[in-house]
């Protein structure tokens, strides 16, 4: 029989040591034995900081996991702001009830993903709630990274300029639509896999070979039109996209058109908008597309002197309107 | 993508715009009916390949829109129910009633369930034979058909416990309301999708007896900007009549097996549309025979009059008086994130539309 989480597990006591050893602390390969904080050597000047929770559901979809995307995500946030991952924080919430070999599996994706980042997973907490108080499993992961010289206007945009080129690394939509197909509710099967994948490797080799990037973002939760919206806001500027240059794959333009979602306002995990100097694009656009992460990358548009701040599509039908900031709920638990 | 892409052909698309241009000899108003065409059209930036002289106006099509704050706040009161589990189309959930919202109801424990179709309700009534389910069937001949199916699905499964809170509509009945308020409107973009199942034949009124002409429409650009080239001509040579310009998917009897489960399961009645008041035999309401899948029969209810917004202009809106941004409220206190009016809820809905795609209406 499978064996279950119980609330035992989450007491502090042996029972709880023992789990956090077992399932933890020997995958992600911890210092022993284990103390109430990491003691982390550091020889930068400025460190970058962030922290994340995911409550996906389903826990298990095709491309990966909850524990995939608590690591992949919060690098991520580290990576685009121009930091140099160096160590995580994972927390979960576990569900009384839950199957153990499902919390190793996730554990297990977890230390993999973390290993070929070249992050480590250095302290954490666990946690057992009774039955129906949480939903089966939440993991939040904080990860701390080196900031390099030079780099700290990356997230902030603030050397963003008119004529600055949009970059992305790949097709949008994957993640949402294949945890939508995940969660049984359509009555078809999709072959979309999500994008999740850590993008710390692609975003150093981008920063360590070009100059000129003035901005970098990942297109999770509100998608390419969320992004662009806060971009255009922070930096006061317009931006103008191209619709036929925006990559989407067949089954989730498919997807979208049957069931009412805009591909540019759906989540993803593994990709991200570059805005680069107009001298630096196509520089860029090489790295990018001779990474398997960045295959399908395309300059989608460009910065304007729009002083109204807004963000124009010029659609593939030939015509111009708005691309407004996604309100509303589009997927719920998406993340 | 197949049967997507050849309709979004760009060098089509800027043909037909330049065909249009030179074929406008005066001011057109067309209304298109559906909320689907009212997306379609801004979506993919039509009014900016139009002439000045060619005035796109929505009308009643979006089910979500038209559904009267009576039905929302009937839903509401089944909500509170614990024993009852209500499942709807997420739209309706921020639709305002009188006093709160299904999404509010929720965040207080009411058990109110997403569903992507009537189906998806049937099978959690046979999950939970503890609970009554209750399925807010909204929208026109083209969700009609699926609720008929469901019903008559339950009966053969003998599932005792799924309930409809209905308010089906039927889209000709609205068109002549329309017409018969005096609206200034040159021509219908009519609905294709509901014209795949009643056939061309449900709209023949409107040029019959309004001298109005009608072209049935498919969603796609160069659909949307066919059928304005049809109705142009149309009113030029003042020969109004309904054409088929989604003659893909439309035929001229419709869907039969369809219209045969709809009829089977409902019957024509008087319905309440938001902004248009009572159309008589706008509506469909179960047959006497399914009257024990009707909510409202098994668990009668009695609500005070509703109260909407007194400055909420959707009803003008609906009918294609008002734009979206003649309405005070528009993108002030009405906005995506906060809607007073149902018009500013569904992603069809003429404001929530203008405001996301609001360029070219400013």
């Amino acid at each position: 029989m499978n064996e279950l989480v119980t609330l035992s597990q989450g007491s502090g006591g042996k029972q709880t040591h023992e789990l956090i050893r077992k399932v933890f602390a020997e995958r992600f390969a911890m210092d022993m034995p284990l103390t109430d904080s990491a003691i982390l050597d550091c020889t930068c000047n400025t460190m970058a900081f962030t922290t994340d929770s995911y409550v996906v559901d389903p826990l298990f979809f095709p491309g990966g996991n909850i524990g995939k995307l608590a690591v992949c995500g919060t690098i991520n946030d580290l990576a685009v702001s121009g930091a140099q991952p160096l160590y995580l924080s994972a927390s979960f919430i576990i569900e009384e009830g839950f199957a153990l070999c499902d919390l190793e599996k996730i554990a297990g994706t977890m230390a993999d993903e973390a290993q070929k980042a070249g992050v480590k997973i250095v302290t954490g907490d666990t946690k057992v709630v009774e039955k129906g108080k949480c939903d089966k499993l939440f993991i939040t992961t904080s990860g701390t990274g080196i900031m390099i010289d030079g780099r700290q206007h990356i997230s902030k945009g603030t050397e963003v300029k008119p004529g600055d080129r949009l970059i992305i690394n790949g097709s949008l939509g994957n993640h949402a639509i294949a945890v939508l197909g995940a969660r049984n509710r359509l009555s078809f099967s999709t072959p979309v896999v999500s994008d999740c994948a850590s993008l710390n490797r692609l975003t150093e080799k981008i920063l360590m070979n070009c100059s000129d990037i003035r901005f970098m973002r990942d297109l999770t939760r509100g998608g390419l039109a969320g992004v662009l919206n806060e971009l255009a806001d922070m930096t006061r500027s317009g931006i103008i996209v191209n619709e036929s240059s925006i990559p989407v794959d067949d089954p989730v333009r498919g997807l979208c058109e049957m069931l009412g979602f805009d591909p540019l306002y759906l989540a993803n995990e593994g990709k991200v908008l570059i805005v680069a100097g107009p001298g630096e694009a196509t520089k860029v656009i090489g790295i990018l597309r001779s990474d398997d992460l960045g295959r399908e990358s395309e300059i989608i548009g460009e910065i304007t002197d729009d002083k109204r701040k807004t963000v124009i599509l010029s659609t593939s039908a030939g015509g111009k309107r708005i691309l407004d900031t996604p309100s509303g709920v589009q997927l719920p638990r998406i993340c | 993508m197949k049967f997507i892409d050849e309709y979004r052909n760009k060098n089509l698309i800027l043909k037909l715009a330049a065909q249009i241009r030179k074929s406008v000899k005066r001011d057109y108003t067309f209304m298109e009916v559906c909320g689907g065409h009212t997306s379609a059209i801004h979506r993919f930036g039509i009014p900016s390949l139009l002439p000045e002289c060619i005035r796109l106006i929505s009308g009643p099509g979006c089910p979500v829109c038209v559904t009267g704050t009576g039905f929302i706040d009937k839903a509401i009161y089944y909500s509170a129910i614990p024993e009852v589990i209500l499942t709807t189309f997420g739209d309706l959930m921020r639709v305002p009633g009188s006093a709160t919202t299904l999404e509010k109801m929720k965040a207080r424990g009411a058990d109110i369930r997403i569903v992507l179709s009537s189906l998806e309700s049937l099978a959690i009534a046979w999950d939970r034979p503890d609970k009554k389910v209750i399925f807010l069937s909204i929208g026109f001949e083209t969700t009609a058909p699926g609720t008929a199916v469901t019903v008559k699905q339950a009966e053969k499964q003998r599932i005792t416990n799924f309930f409809l809170l209905n308010a089906h509509k039927v889209m000709p009945p609205a068109m002549e309301a329309i017409m018969k308020d005096n609206v200034n409107i040159d021509g219908f973009i009519c609905p294709g999708h509901v014209a795949t199942i009643t056939g061309p034949g449900a709209f023949s009124l409107i040029p019959e007896k309004y001298r109005t002409g009608c072209v049935i429409t498919g969603f796609e650009p160069t659909d949307i900007l066919m059928s304005i080239l049809m109705l142009i001509r149309q009113v030029n040579q003042n020969s109004p009549a309904v054409e088929v310009q989604y003659s893909r998917a439309v035929t001229v009897n419709g869907n039969s097996a369809a219209l045969k489960y709809v009829y089977e399961v409902f019957e024509p009645c008087d319905s309440v549309w938001r902004g248009l008041g009572t159309i008589p035999l706008s509506g469909l309401k179960l047959r006497s025979d399914f009257e024990r899948y009707d909510a409202e029969k098994v668990m009668p209810v009695s609500l005070p009059e509703p109260e909407d917004n007194e400055l909420c202009a959707c009803g003008e809106v609906l009918r294609g008086v008002k734009t979206p941004s003649e309405c005070p409220l528009f993108a002030s206190v009405c906005i995506p994130g906060n809607p007073v009016g149902a018009c500013m809820v569904s992603a069809e809905g003429a404001c929530n539309t203008w405001y996301r795609y609001r360029m070219n209406n400013e």
